[in-house]
């Protein structure tokens, strides 16, 4: 009953993807983050776990809600708070970071700023394709391009941990374009 | 909780555990129809462990340069020359006959004897007479058929070499070494974080490769024969992409501790680092050149990933590649005038071969998921890693593209493979 719910939801995000051009495509896969995210929400309060798997499901272009962090507060498990979305998705070949997810970004970076005693690490990840080591390369990069933008506001070195796996560690095992895009990515997880 | 994980990881990590059977399985699934005709009649043995011709025939037929007569059609099974009649392999139209016999076994000590033979001369052209313990008689086929290969074809034969390569199966990452048939596979590491990059040492005694065991990347060189190993690299960020110099003395490799990815050299006796680029884009995967004087790369500084040379010791920075969207992970030759490459366009990657005179590249695969080339140590065949079907397996091909064959591993993907210099 509870996967059905999140069927519905992902299907409704695979035909706003379908019917529209590229630029369309973002601001309607924004919207389906939103459902998808409350309906992943639904399904975790209900019992159902691997709310982080999930997440990854909902599809690129958007942060999915995070498994990992909420054991830190209440605003992580938010899904209208971007402290509650942990992952940073990117273009292909590319570690510029999208416009979207800056201000999940920013979030964790005043979050950062705000307890200087916490720690968090930034894996870097990359798809399956081209060379493994090339691979692992930009996933440092991706990995970089985020700890960038939170040390210009604040957070010290001291408490960012980088590791690049390249595409070592898919999020979401396939051969076809939707996996890859769920793949380029950086993952953001605080240490206990 | 870490401190038992922590032995669980020691535990697994086996200095040369032998595995019981071959876990890659080879198909030959593209061959030739203009290689050389030769016969290899089944070997007389009394009881042998191993079915000698058998393997032998098996390697001639993978090498691409010889059609292999099927048993079915001999009509004599001689095991020594003299007994061999040779209109009757005339008709059948074979150039070349092996015969052969396993003889021995007492204390488990076998004697192996073969004949190679010219069928239009009647004549001899090699004969042998080797010596091999049972566990052994797999190495001494490949050696014959090394034998054979150099006598007809001029080239060093590759049979009795060894590959390197990663599995990955449920939870676990392995780096093996086997038998360039998939047979006698040890297991070299194994973890439950990544192993990624095997690198031979030019003298096959070590091994260096990535291993994130410890929750961060790491060099490793290990010693084959003792399983002793020695972090060599661990700085913060990568440590990537090892490749030992011709010479056995450093490392090159890739490190991203001042920022992007750089290429350095790490003299192994000595630890000194020496940095041999500071662009501010991905520099990594160093290769070098067989006589050590340069250094091929890949670099995204032009905007997409394309090779790159460097002097070993630093400057005379030059782009090599200049076709395709994507050329990286560059292999040499062994006689330093090929470089084997992925090339990729439009997200779809393939294996070419380019020559380093012309910079003519010669794409020998169909792709598009083909990575990591490593050619044989004869510089006869291409092994790379590839996809098809959610599964990842090995694949080698000869220089002409027309020979394929798969390297499957039966308990999940196996990946990044090295052949032994």
């Amino acid at each position: 009953m509870k996967l059905n719910k999140l069927l519905w939801v992902l299907l409704a995000a695979v035909f706003a993807l379908s019917g529209c051009s590229e630029d369309e495509a973002t601001d309607s896969l924004d919207n389906a983050a939103k459902n998808a995210a409350s309906g992943i929400n639904d399904a975790s309060t209900s019992g159902l776990n691997g709310a982080s798997t999930l997440s990854g499901m909902a599809g690129p272009g958007y942060t999915g809600v995070t498994g990992n962090n909420s054991f830190l507060g209440p605003e992580f498990s938010d899904p209208n708070n971007p402290l509650s979305r942990s992952t940073i998705y990117f273009m292909l070949d590319s570690s510029e970071v999208q416009p979207d997810f800056i201000q999940v970004i920013n979030a964790h970076a005043q979050y950062l700023v705000a307890h200087p005693n916490q720690k968090l690490t930034l894996e870097g990840h990359a798809d399956e394709r081209g060379s493994p080591e090339y691979n692992i390369a930009l996933g440092d990069q991706r990995a970089k391009a985020v700890a960038g933008m939170m040390k210009a506001q604040g957070v010290s070195d001291g408490q960012l941990t980088l590791i690049s796996y390249g595409e070592e560690k898919p999020a979401v095992m396939g051969s076809d374009e939707s996996s890859y895009e769920r793949n380029r990515r950086a993952e953001l997880s605080y240490q206990r | 909780m870490n401190f038992l994980k922590k032995i669980l990881i020691l535990g697994l990590m086996l200095a040369f555990a032998p595995l019981s059977q071959a876990e890659l399985t080879i198909d030959i699934t593209e061959s030739s129809d203009s290689g050389t005709p030769v016969a290899v009649v089944p070997f007389a043995s009394s009881g042998a462990p191993v079915d000698i011709s058998s393997v032998i025939n098996a390697d001639l037929a993978r090498s691409g340069y010889f059609k292999m007569l099927a048993e079915q059609y001999m009509r004599s099974k001689p095991s020594t020359a003299s007994t061999v009649q040779f209109p009757e392999w005339q008709a059948l139209n074979q150039n070349y006959l092996v015969v052969g016999q396993v003889g021995g076994g007492a204390g488990g000590q076998y004697s192996v004897q073969f004949q190679l033979l010219d069928v239009m001369k009647s004549g001899q052209l090699l004969g042998y007479q080797m010596n091999s313990s049972a566990a052994d008689l797999r190495r001494t086929a490949h050696q014959i058929s090394d034998l054979i290969f150099e006598k007809l074809t001029g080239k060093k034969g590759a049979f009795s070499g060894r590959i390197a390569y990663v599995t990955n199966n449920k939870q676990q990452s392995q780096l093996q070494v086997a038998d360039t048939d998939g047979f006698n596979p040890q297991i070299i590491a194994s973890s439950q974080e990544p192993l990624m990059s095997p690198s031979w040492s030019p003298d096959k005694s070590k091994m260096a490769y990535v291993s994130f065991e410890r929750k961060t990347a790491a060099i490793y060189v290990q010693i084959l024969a003792t399983g002793q190993r020695k972090r060599v690299a661990e700085f913060p960020g990568i440590n990537g992409a090892p490749a030992w110099s011709p010479d056995g003395t450093k490392l090159a490799l890739t490190l991203s501790k001042d920022g992007s990815p750089d290429i350095y050299t790490l003299n192994l006796g000595t630890g000194a680092l020496n940095k041999l680029t500071k662009s501010f884009s991905i520099d990594t995967e160093p290769v070098w050149s067989p006589d050590g004087g340069s250094i091929v790369f890949t670099s995204d500084r032009g905007g997409k990933p394309q090779l790159y040379k460097v002097s070993s010791t630093g400057g005379g920075e030059t782009r090599i590649t200049f076709s395709g969207d994507y050329n990286a992970r560059a292999s040499f030759s062994p006689d330093g005038k090929s470089i084997a490459m992925v090339h990729g366009n439009g997200g779809d990657y393939r294996i070419g071969v380019m020559d380093v005179g012309s910079k003519s590249i010669n794409v020998l695969t169909t792709g598009p998921a083909d990575e990591s080339p490593s050619f044989a140590p004869n510089g006869t065949m291409v092994l790379y890693a590839t996809k098809k079907g959610g599964t990842a397996y090995l694949s080698a091909v000869s220089l002409d593209g027309k020979m394929q064959q798969k390297l499957a591993f039966s308990n999940g993907g196996v990946r990044e493979p090295a052949w032994a210099p």
